[in-house]
């Protein structure tokens, strides 16, 4: 059983949705993101909120493949400050629905004084709601605005384990896991982290609050990024209990937090679940093809 | 009754319901959310009580006595909630509680609610249509429920739920009909379906049988449900296609619109066989015993 903790699976098809759980892949969390280009108003935010917990959720069950979402508006759009205020005043609503694990992903991408202004205030939120945040940490000038996001976490008063830190790595693992938050690895084919580098720093920091995702999106990315990894950790001689630590365990505990996600959600659903959005897990119950209706 | 005595009564049996099965915290945080709302007229503190709903009063079945049942009938014909569960009757309680006595109000809340909702909670809002004050304004929220991509929002509106009957004009009803086929969901816990089959309902179907068959794929034996009393002449050869096609519920259900058909010549073709036609004579075929 694995989770993939970070998949934009409004972008993937359901190929993609198939082969996860062929996989193994018992539950994804869908983090709110931009789309690949900028959206123009709060109308299309709303929409893509409500799609994630909507449409994207009955899409992954019917494959029996649960699915979370974090809900927040990402650091790039932060930047349109009039779309920002509009998306500030639906995240509440959002935020508490079912199934939404965390605020996120929230943090920097240019580290601008806006990126900065709605960081801050998704923090506040996350605070009041008592939900879990998930951090994107920036492409560029990574190092510094990984150690400015925690800086500001610390400073608005939510405890590190409650955190988790996304896309970290080599150069920013020590720093996160000595201040006591989680530390994701995006494990991307040609960029971010690779599945060989992700077995030296399982084998140089351990297990321990370490978590693999494949953070898959619209861009050049591997759904099975999590079994792949997990694969080549047995292979490198990674036990078994360190190689469910990072591909299971670790997001479970980190994002379980919310009391929006527990292994009886896929282990054993409640009933009224499985009558309608969760058709259970063919590797699970050993073998079953699972169908998605063509959209008519 | 007026529809605010109606609502009253109706909030008061499933505030009944669950707080028979809740516990006393449970039922008080659901008192207190509602009261919220009623005080404040806060979007926001309706928003949150229908999402924290599930996480406050549990996932449970909601199982209902034959005693309960029966009030739930006396409140509103045609209401079912065998397939509701506990947080599904909690949403719906505090949707209606929602309700002041202004009509367009509380259907332009219901699509706010349904714009920031998620798919739970569109389920549960759309099961609870039946009991709702002024249907005919939340009409097109039931016609959208139809036009759902997902299944279970779809038969949420669809099956064991009295509104679609009440209040859907014959278009809406026949491409609910249609649709249901077409995604391979259910007829038989459609509410009304003998009571609304119709002609231009079974032309349709016939069609889409044509077009099923030309590709070489079967159809749902729940179609000949909607044909039967409207059979025409040229649809004979299609359902005596069925009844001897080889395949039990095709031909136990080609049998039935046979014999709910006044063509002497569907008689006559049902008629050869005699074994099906004493089946159906004895009640021992039904539309709802139709395996499928």
């Amino acid at each position: 059983m694995f989770i993939d903790p970070h998949a934009h699976m409004i972008s993937r098809t359901t190929d993609d949705y198939e082969a996860m759980a062929r996989s193994g892949v018992v539950a994804v969390i869908e983090p709110a993101f931009w789309i690949g280009q900028a959206r123009t108003n709060a109308g299309s935010y709303k929409d893509y909120l409500s799609h994630i917990l909507g449409f994207e959720r009955f899409r992954a069950g019917q494959f029996g493949i649960r699915h979370y979402c974090c809900i927040g508006l990402n650091s790039k759009e932060a930047n349109n400050e009039a779309l920002a205020e509009a998306v500030m005043e639906l995240l509440p609503d959002f935020a508490t629905k079912e199934g939404v694990v965390a605020i996120g992903e929230i943090g920097y991408d240019e580290q601008t004084a806006l990126e900065d202004k709605y960081f801050r205030l998704q923090l506040d939120l996350a605070r009041e709601l008592d939900l879990p945040v998930m951090i994107h940490t920036p492409h560029r000038d990574k190092k510094r605005g990984a150690s400015r996001s925690m800086d500001v976490i610390i400073e608005h008063g939510i405890a590190p384990s409650r955190v988790v830190i996304d896309h970290v790595n080599e150069e920013t693992i020590k720093e996160v896991k000595d201040r006591g938050f989680w530390a994701a690895f995006s494990i991307y084919p040609h960029s971010k982290m690779t599945a060989e580098r992700m077995v030296a720093l399982v084998k140089q920091y351990g297990a321990e609050r370490l978590i693999v995702d494949s953070a898959c999106d619209w861009g050049i990315s591997d759904p099975l990024s999590v079994s792949k990894t997990a694969s080549l950790l047995a292979d490198q001689g990674i036990s078994a209990d360190d190689v469910r630590l990072v591909t299971y365990a670790n997001a479970l505990a980190a994002y379980g937090q919310s009391g929006q996600m527990t292994e009886t959600d896929w282990l054993s659903p409640a009933p009224i679940d499985q009558r309608t959005l969760y058709q259970g897990n063919s590797v699970l119950r050993g073998g079953q093809t699972p169908q998605v209706g063509r959209p008519d | 009754m007026t529809s605010f005595e109606e609502v009253l009564a109706r909030k008061t049996a499933i505030h009944d319901w669950l707080a028979r099965r809740v516990s006393a915290e449970a039922t008080a945080w659901l008192e207190g959310a509602i009261a919220k709302y009623a005080a404040s007229g806060r979007y926001g503190d309706l928003a949150m009580a229908i999402g924290l709903a599930p996480r406050k009063l549990g996932k449970a079945e909601l199982a209902l006595s034959d005693d309960e049942v029966r009030t739930g009938q006396e409140l509103r014909r045609g209401l079912d909630t065998s397939d509701w569960s506990i947080d599904q009757a909690g949403r719906v309680l505090i949707v209606l509680a929602s309700y002041m006595g202004d009509d367009q109000k509380f259907a332009a809340t219901l699509d706010r609610l349904f714009q920031a909702g998620e798919i739970g909670e569109h389920i549960a809002i759309l099961r609870g249509l039946p009991l709702y004050p002024a249907p005919e304004l939340l009409i097109p929220r039931a016609a959208e429920g139809v036009r759902s991509a997902i299944q279970p929002v779809f038969e949420a509106v669809t099956h064991r739920n009295p509104f679609p009957k009440d209040h859907f004009d014959q278009a809406q009803w026949n491409q609910m009909v249609l649709k249901a086929l077409f995604i391979g969901s259910k007829l038989a816990p459609i509410q009304g379906l003998d009571e609304r089959r119709n002609p231009e309902l079974a032309a349709t179907l016939m069609d889409y049988v044509h077009e099923r068959w030309a590709a070489g794929r079967a159809v749902s034996p729940e179609l000949w449900r909607c044909v039967g009393p409207f059979t025409r002449r040229e649809d004979l050869p299609d359902l005596v296609k069925a009844l001897r096609g080889g395949e039990d519920a095709q031909s136990a259900a080609a049998a039935l619109a046979l014999s709910e058909s006044m063509l002497p010549e569907a008689q006559e073709a049902l008629a050869v066989d005699t074994q099906l036609t004493a089946r159906i004579k004895a009640k021992n075929i039904t539309w709802n015993s139709i395996h499928f």
